[in-house]
């Protein structure tokens, strides 16, 4: 089973977790991305997530479903924040059940590494002296 | 054919707009587009990389367009 989600509200991680939840599955694990308050040293403000929404989605159902077609893992579930963020909110969370921890390890890393490749989702930084598009430049 | 153009993120910032028009021959490519753009926009080519989408799915650089396709610009992705 997969829950993929992209909004504008904020994530109710216990509700992530009590998705996956199941008798069947003996490991959970989460990932939580979390808003810093720093970048190099410099203070952040806040981040702002624009999404190419209908695309971003088919790329998160995409991941999804390669994470259960690699590893034997019952569920995933994949929400990521849109709008602006405060330091300390949180974009994205990543859940996965699978019967063992080792599946759900593996999978749970290589969906939040595979998004940051391929979901067309950008994060802009805001200081205090300016903005930055987050990796667009060398 | 004209082939309508959505940018995201700093290619927003790029073309001054959130979608833009341009001009291919019938059958032009992902690289005719590419080089297109790049005349324009020449801060394209300062990006770290950038991809293009037709039909919400990542492009090749042979793919021919077609006027009614929906063709993005994705810029480096940061998500998560």
């Amino acid at each position: 089973m997969v829950d993929i989600k992209l909004t504008e509200e904020p994530l109710d991680i216990p509700a992530c977790v009590a998705w996956v939840m199941s008798p069947e599955c003996g490991g959970i694990d989460v990932f939580i991305g979390t808003v810093r308050n720093a970048t190099k040293g410099r203070a952040v403000l806040r981040l702002e997530f624009e999404a190419y929404r209908q695309m971003a989605l088919k790329e998160m159902q995409k991941i999804a479903k390669q994470a259960m077609e690699k590893w034997p893992v019952q569920k995933v579930l994949l929400h990521h924040r849109t709008g602006t963020l405060q330091v300390g909110e949180v974009p994205v969370v990543i859940a996965v059940a699978a019967a063992h921890r080792a599946a759900a390890f593996d999978a749970c890393r290589y969906i939040i590494d595979t998004l940051k490749q391929t979901v067309p989702i950008w994060k802009k930084e805001f200081f205090e002296d300016g903005e930055v598009w987050v990796a667009a430049h060398p | 054919m004209n082939i309508n153009v959505l940018a995201f993120g700093i290619a927003k910032d790029i073309f001054g707009a959130s979608a833009i028009e341009v001009e291919l021959p019938e059958a032009g490519t992902v690289t005719d587009l590419r080089s297109k753009l790049e005349e324009k926009y020449p801060r394209l080519k300062q990006l770290a990389s950038y991809m293009i989408a037709v039909n919400d799915a990542y492009a090749a650089d042979g793919d021919a367009l077609q006027q009614q396709d929906e063709v993005a610009i994705i810029p480096p992705v940061s998500g998560g």
